[in-house]
């Protein structure tokens, strides 16, 4: 009975958190304009987005592209940086490695408007146009605090004298950093640029202060600005739909398989 | 291995840069009249302006009944989901967090829209429940992590011991996922009061929360206001971060996925 019960709570709960996502994709097969507005069974909408026959067609693009490109660029980066300061992290102690915590705090604490608005102060101060790289450059100051925050762990949990051992036994600093440090890092490091790019792709204030009036857009802002105007670029249902298929197929393939590896 | 800590120094010019140089900013900007001489008008501007503090106090109050509603719809589900004889699959966890890789303006506006057609009047009610819709995947997180990673027999301990089901909870289970609550607590609450896109949407401009203000102030070249206002925000931060001290951090370190 109870095991009944908190089934049913947590379905209920999911079907509330899917509802707006199962609406935009229902509509996405309809061809009217407004999200609410069923007129008939149309594969239209997939049509345009593909061939690019569709009002601002040109602006979408770019906006999906710029999306891709800054997460990207942003969390390589912020990965890299992450990983290197927490091994730089990991062998500090006492204050500075405290002082470093604390900084590593302050984007996560933050809420994105407070980094949106200081980057921008930082940038008009410093006379930077604003544009793809002050966009990247704020990415990667949210996203890099997490990447610490997911390799620290991996360097706790690592023996230090198998580095030594490799050391000892004639491998180079930098052959030991590719044979044992970084394998033993690799899963932080994945976990990081996973957290990183789903954060850069889904960020909206952040990107909005910072990417200056050079009519820079991402998805979110060129979302906020359709909307402002009034109508949604129908072309967006079909792809926020395709959007969430792809990332429900590749999250139920990683837990499955995780899953498997574990059991076996 | 001990050099090895000059490994940070990237990351500490890094983090002063893009960091501390900008929240300094704020401060100074928000110390500054539009014609870059010190003065306190901004900061008084603050609290003589009405239609801010209004404003202001409907954000707090907005933010705390979310954040309220969060506990109490995300808490059960934590709970179900960290429990073995109730929930053995990985997968539920996902499915809970899926919804988030969805862009959030495009499922906020897919919500307005399900409001109107059900007929239901765009406002506070909705205001809540889309913010509510928003954030409970970053209050269910954390206090999944520190659920599941509990040990389990302090609680059977309790059981031997022939405490009530009830009491096992409020006694030995919730106070020991109390820092999953404070961190989630921490990523719904502030970024409640500083949305502005979906307060927006949710309620056909009707409503305006604090991040609003900010950023009409910010974009309308109103720079030291824009910043006077954030620094308001600041304090707050400070202040909540400084009372919960170390707990945040140490549920933060749960990791992603």
């Amino acid at each position: 009975m109870k095991k009944i019960l908190a089934k049913a709570y947590l379905w209920l709960i999911l079907l509330v958190l899917y509802l707006p996502i199962v609406f935009i994709a229902v509509f996405s097969f309809t061809e009217a304009k407004s999200l609410g507005n069923w007129t008939g069974f149309s594969l239209n909408l997939y049509k345009n987005l593909f061939t690019g026959s569709m009002q601002n067609s040109a602006g979408l693009i770019s906006a999906v592209e710029n999306t891709l490109l800054i997460a990207l660029v942003a969390s390589l980066i912020a990965t890299l940086l992450g990983t290197v300061a927490a091994i730089g992290i990991f062998n500090l102690k006492g204050r500075k490695k405290q002082t470093m915590q604390f900084l590593n705090n302050i984007p996560m604490i933050n809420p994105d408007i407070i980094t949106g608005v200081s980057l921008f102060l930082l940038f008009v101060f410093l006379h930077v146009s604003q544009g793809y790289l002050t966009v990247i450059l704020a990415h990667i100051t949210f996203c890099t605090p997490y990447v610490v925050l997911n390799v620290l762990p991996k360097l706790s949990q690592m023996n230090p004298n198998i580095y030594e051992a490799a050391l000892d036994l004639g491998a180079t600093p930098f052959q030991a950093l590719r044979k044992v440090l970084v394998p033993t890092l690799r899963p932080g490091m994945v976990s990081g640029f996973i957290l990183s790019f789903t954060m850069s792709l889904d960020d909206f204030a952040v990107t909005f202060f910072t990417r200056g009036t050079i009519g820079l857009d991402t998805l979110s802002t060129f979302i906020y600005t359709d909307a402002r105007k009034g109508g949604l670029t129908p072309e967006l249902k079909p792809l926020m739909t395709i959007i969430f298929l792809v990332i429900l197929a590749v999250l139920l393939f990683i837990n499955v398989r995780s899953t498997k590896t574990k059991t076996n | 291995m001990n050099k090895r800590s000059s490994w940070a120094l990237p990351y500490f010019i890094f983090l002063v840069l893009f960091v501390v140089v900008p929240l300094v900013l704020i401060v100074v900007y928000a110390l500054q009249d539009a014609s870059g001489h010190f003065s306190f008008s901004n900061i008084t501007k603050f609290f003589t302006d009405k239609d801010a503090l209004s404003t202001f106090a409907l954000s707090i109050e907005v933010a705390l009944e979310n954040t309220a509603l969060c506990i109490l719809i995300g808490y059960p589900v934590a709970y179900i989901l960290a429990d073995k004889s109730l929930n053995r699959s990985a997968v539920t966890v996902v499915l809970f967090i899926l919804p988030m890789w969805v862009n959030a303006l495009m499922r906020t506006l897919a919500t307005a829209e399900l409001f109107t057609m059900a007929g239901i009047t765009l406002g506070k009610g909705t205001l809540l429940f889309g913010m509510c819709y928003d954030y409970l995947p970053f209050m269910i997180y954390p206090i999944y992590n520190q659920l599941a990673k509990m040990d389990k027999s302090y609680a059977e301990a309790a059981e031997d011991l022939g405490a009530k089901p009830l009491q096992v909870f409020t006694k030995v289970t919730l106070p020991l996922s109390m820092p999953g609550v404070v961190s989630g607590v921490m990523m719904v609450f502030m970024p409640t009061v500083s949305t502005f896109a979906i307060s927006e949407f949710l309620t056909n401009n009707k409503i305006k929360l604090f991040g609003t203000i900010i950023q009409e102030n910010i974009n309308n070249s109103m720079w030291n206001y824009g910043a006077a206002l954030s620094l308001v925000m600041l304090v707050i931060i400070g202040i909540t971060t400084f009372l919960q001290g170390k707990d945040s951090r140490e549920a933060a370190e749960g990791g992603a996925i």
